[in-house]
């Protein structure tokens, strides 16, 4: 092989190289980087729902992660503080008020809720085996460095002010919000 | 795993009795205020800790050093990373 041709060879393969090199760092800056992060959309405000909501923040929050939950829909119910009891403006929010009690303390049982009696016997249960109940891990779940986040949204659509959601949320936000909070997690749930 | 004398653990988490997430809801807060290195004793009788731990210790990054299971009590012993 001649010396010209050893050259030739070599600057097609730096060539080939380049171009790889290009390609990665095309598909690279298009990769999304994902967090250590939890990210919740609590959909429903029922005590079997709200319960693993909140055990999973606080576990993720005690794990070192990142975690947020942002409230939407009967999710909101759950945020809503204890001693608030009929809230929204016109006949028909009052009365979703109504049917959805507000707190974390007062939420129902998407089944066997027997007028009560359903979340009585949960908390008894929980009590005996000393459970945290789902307002107590919200609050450690706050402490723990959880952003809870209320939906901008279904806020004015049930017609829930500021004021009458728990101190120590986030700002309301917007759907675009939390997608962004989502992409951006290792770990997306929706409950 | 080796047998960690007690005159080496600098705190001890008694969280006998509590279910999921207690225990480790309790270890973490502890290991806040710890310095790197410190081991830290978790005390449990909660059987999921047996799978929790160990998960934490993978997702936190902190140590597992020991894990004992007498009568249905456990001890687990974590050095903060």
């Amino acid at each position: 092989m001649s010396l010209t041709e050893t050259d030739a060879d070599t600057t097609l393969q730096l060539a080939d190289l380049l171009a790889r090199v290009q390609a990665l760092e095309v598909s690279d800056a298009a990769q999304i980087q994902k967090k250590n992060k939890l990210t919740i959309i609590a959909w429903g405000g029922d005590l079997d729902r709200i319960w693993p909501t909140t055990i999973l923040a606080s576990t993720a929050a005690a794990s070192g992660m990142d975690a947020s939950v942002f409230f939407t829909f009967w999710g909101l119910f759950a945020i809503v503080k204890p001693d608030v009891r009929i809230t929204g403006e016109s006949w028909m929010q009052k009365m979703m008020s109504v049917v959805n009690p507000g707190s974390a303390q007062r939420a129902k049982l998407s089944r066997y809720h027997l007028g009560g009696a359903g979340p009585a016997m949960f908390k008894r249960f929980a009590d005996q085996r000393q459970v945290a109940k789902p307002e107590e891990l919200m609050a450690l779940s706050m402490d723990l460095g959880v952003r809870l986040i209320p939906c901008q949204m279904t806020m004015d659509l049930l017609g829930l002010k500021r004021e009458d959601l728990i101190d120590g949320l986030e700002e309301p936000i917007g759907a675009a919000t939390a997608i962004l909070e989502m992409r951006e997690a290792a770990v997306s749930l929706f409950i | 795993m080796t047998d960690v004398s007690a005159d080496l653990i600098v705190t001890t988490v008694d969280a006998r009795g509590q279910s999921c997430p207690g225990p480790l809801v309790a270890l973490a807060r502890v290991l806040k205020d710890a310095e790197p290195g410190d081991l830290l004793e978790l005390l449990a009788t909660d059987p999921g800790s047996r799978s929790d731990v160990p998960s934490w210790a993978t997702l936190t990054g902190n140590e597992l050093v020991e894990a004992r299971e007498h009568q249905g009590e456990f001890r687990y012993v974590v050095r903060k990373a």
